[in-house]
């Protein structure tokens, strides 16, 4: 997931100030803007959306920690989503993400041991109708089965 | 520039890509697109077509059609559209080139066919609008789905697009504008089905230099993904829609409010404002008329309740997403404290339909007290999974059957889940129930957002609400306790229950706090967190029954549910 350098004060200014365009900046925006550039909320990041948007430290980790898709340490080098919402969870996708715990050797979301790979459970991707639905960094494939999960991270 | 000069400019644009020395390969996407395999196919073609210069190819919005996905259809010299289902990259190399060497379709993969007004059908080939499914479905805001490309405005323009806007601003003031809505009986789509015309004349009541509509895409309902698929289709009809609520109630701004990561949607809503601004049809003085409007796309996090409206208006104020005390409502003091309206995306989609054919056309559609059309989105155990708008009045049998072909396994459908997680089950004893916001509450189910779930004999329906609180626990915003805790505490009942390990009295324990959350909780989520669970026993007692004695069928896959550990400190 491109850049793992830790990023610096200014990396994180930059990401702010180059977020898309809308009328008022706010916390959220920017945040959003530090998520997508790192994949993850740098500790760093926390006191600088709070001085860019005249907030406390506070308000800013309050915002932070509610989205979930927020995480603040850096996500594996590839994202794999798997959905458990009501159609996929028909279609079988408890199976599903029971047999990938098994392929990559992991119990809950999180991480492999190797860091390369992070797994998350989505409530909804939004292509319900090609269920059960899994995502590899946002890219979404659908009807899911264990072989298919397996080959589309194969080479990771 | 005058309208009638970008009319003019759209209509060349695209009569030269249907011209006949023109060959245009357009390739469904979106979502549903995405997750078939659109893309590889789209660059495939991309690749393959290089050199040539009399071949177009567009990634256009989905029809709707996701069993039949990847789908690609070709328009050669003939003028007719020849649709290509379920494409591999290898079939697509050989439709390709028998098309290049043979300038004729390959037989053994069509699909079927869309002949245009004054083309000829080709023979041997259904015509797709004239069988099932899409011979039963009517088609208002989803006319352009699949056939046009969402980010280009003349494609839009060239088939009517903001003709609605510019009568409107031309010949209608806002007040006759607004008029045209409430005649027409729109309800708004995203669950509560409240008039939008009288909504709209709340915000029209109240002076104010700055006013919001805010247009919810929110979208977090599984099994509904009809907003996300007008943006991912045809973004410009509901900005068209945007523009023409903000001049009936005299706003100054509108947001277009997506959750971040959906990244078709957003991007599609991005293009299409800003090719609006270029064409004047958002700003300063639109098209000349004196009226000036701004649109934007807010974001939020993932959170759920971010779709509640007055959540909504928190979230883009850049706060956690939770509701706010009511009142004052949003007519009153809504986004940073101004009057706001807010309206789903398929709500909105309809009013350039009203505006250009007036309130009795649309009321002619649908039923009496529903008019106008449902855009329903079918997933589970069925065989024609999509997405279809439909007319109001259809029965769910009809819908089932007609549209979604049966039950795609060779178990009858036992259900159907509607009206998202907070929603509840229909039993197959009343699938006669019409397709109307009133006719189905009154067997207790909910259109809702039209995400239609569909579930057969074999699904366990304890473990199917389990999962549905399971989404309410985890999405509950924790503002108000009783829909924090008490969606945990009958997680943890349904979860013992679930492992046949139940109590006596449970069930009625369950009940209590259902009670408690939904005198307790300012919103819905908290509000209707019972209501799955209630409509499951009504239908289903016998099998609550069988689990409560201590014998839930046992699944090995099931029993241990695997769940997200986040919550919200």
């Amino acid at each position: 997931m491109g850049n793992r350098k830790k990023p610096t004060d200014k990396d994180i200014r930059d990401a702010i100030e180059n977020q898309p365009k809308i009328s008022k900046t706010t916390v959220l925006s920017s945040l959003l803007a530090v998520s997508n550039k790192f994949h993850y909320i740098p500790k760093n990041a926390v006191e600088i959306v709070a001085k860019y948007t005249g907030k406390t430290i506070n308000d800013v980790w309050g915002v932070a920690s509610f989205y979930t898709n927020f995480r603040f340490t850096p996500p594996g080098e590839v994202t794999l989503d798997i959905c458990w919402g009501p159609t996929c969870h028909i279609l079988g996708s408890q199976k599903i993400l029971k047999d990938v715990h098994g392929l990559l050797g992991i119990d809950q979301e999180g991480e492999t041991k190797d860091g390369k790979i992070t797994l998350r459970y989505s409530t909804c991707l939004g292509a319900c109708s090609q269920g059960p639905v899994f995502a590899i960094d946002h890219k979404l494939f659908g009807k899911a089965s264990l072989s298919k999960i397996k080959e589309k991270i194969s080479g990771i | 520039m005058e309208f009638n000069q970008i009319k003019h400019i759209s209509l060349q644009e695209w009569d030269n890509l249907n011209s006949k020395d023109t060959i245009w390969i357009r390739v469904g996407y979106g979502a549903s697109g995405q997750a078939a395999g659109a893309q590889e196919i789209f660059d495939l073609l991309k690749e393959l077509s290089s050199d040539m210069d009399n071949i177009n190819i567009t990634l256009v919005g989905s029809m709707g059609l996701s069993y039949a996905e990847p789908l690609i259809d070709i328009k050669n010299n003939s003028g007719v559209r020849i649709f290509y289902n379920n494409v591999t990259p290898k079939i697509t190399k050989e439709i390709f080139n028998y098309l290049i060497e043979k300038d004729a379709p390959l037989s053994e993969y069509v699909f079927g066919q869309v002949v245009p007004k004054g083309e000829k059908p080709i023979d041997g080939f259904i015509e797709l609008d004239k069988s099932e499914p899409l011979k039963f479905t009517k088609q208002i805001a989803t006319k352009n789905f699949g056939s046009i490309s969402p980010t280009n405005i003349n494609h839009y323009i060239a088939n009517g697009g903001y003709e609605g806007l510019s009568a409107a601003l031309n010949e209608l003031d806002p007040e006759k504008t607004l008029n045209r809505v409430k005649n027409s009986g729109l309800r708004g789509r995203g669950g509560a089905a409240f008039s939008t015309g009288i909504k709209w004349s709340f915000l029209a009541g109240i002076n104010s230099n700055i006013k919001y509509i805010l247009c919810n895409c929110e979208e977090g309902d599984p099994g509904a993904f009809n907003d996300k698929g007008i943006l991912e289709n045809d973004p410009h009809m509901l900005l068209e829609g945007l523009i023409l609520a903000g001049y009936a109630t005299g706003a100054s701004n509108g947001h277009i409010f997506i959750r971040d990561g959906h990244e078709i949607p957003i991007e599609n809503s991005r293009k299409a404002i800003e090719q609006a601004y270029e064409h004047n049809l958002l700003g300063e003085n639109i098209l000349g008329t004196g009226f000036s409007y701004d649109v934007e796309v807010s974001l939020t996090g993932d959170s759920y309740v971010a779709g509640e409206e007055t959540a909504l208006m928190e979230a883009i104020e850049g706060k956690r997403s939770m509701p706010r005390f009511k009142p004052p409502f949003p007519a009153a003091f809504g986004l940073w404290g101004k009057p706001s309206n807010i309206n789903n995306v398929k709500t909105l989609s309809y009013v350039p339909y009203i505006i250009k054919e007036g309130s009795e056309e649309y009321k002619k559609i649908g039923s009496e007290s529903s008019s106008g059309t449902a855009i329903v989105c079918l997933s589970g155990h069925i065989k024609r999974p999509g997405m279809y708008e439909i007319e109001m009045g259809m029965t769910i049998k009809d819908l089932l059957q007609n549209i979604g072909g049966g039950s795609s396994t060779k178990n009858e459908i036992k259900l159907l889940q509607t009206g998202g997680p907070l929603g509840g089950v229909l039993g197959n004893e009343d699938f006669d129930v019409k397709i109307d916001f009133d006719e189905m509450s009154k067997v207790g189910a909910i259109l809702g957002s039209g995400g239609i779930i569909v579930a057969d004999s074999t699904t366990d329906v304890v473990d199917l609400i389990r999962t549905l609180v399971a989404f309410n626990q985890f999405e509950s915003c924790g503002k108000c306790f009783p829909c924090r805790l008490g969606n945990t505490h009958m997680l943890d009942i349904l979860n013992r229950i679930c492992n046949s390990k139940p109590k006596d009295g449970d069930m009625d324990v369950i009940k209590k706090i259902g009670n408690s959350m939904k005198t307790g909780s300012l919103c819905g989520h908290g509000q209707l967190g019972y209501s799955p669970i209630a409509s499951a026993i009504k239908y289903f007692k016998d099998e609550f029954d069988v689990a409560l004695s201590a014998n839930h069928p046992v699944d090995s896959n099931i029993d241990e549910m695997i769940l997200p550990t986040r919550t919200r400190p």
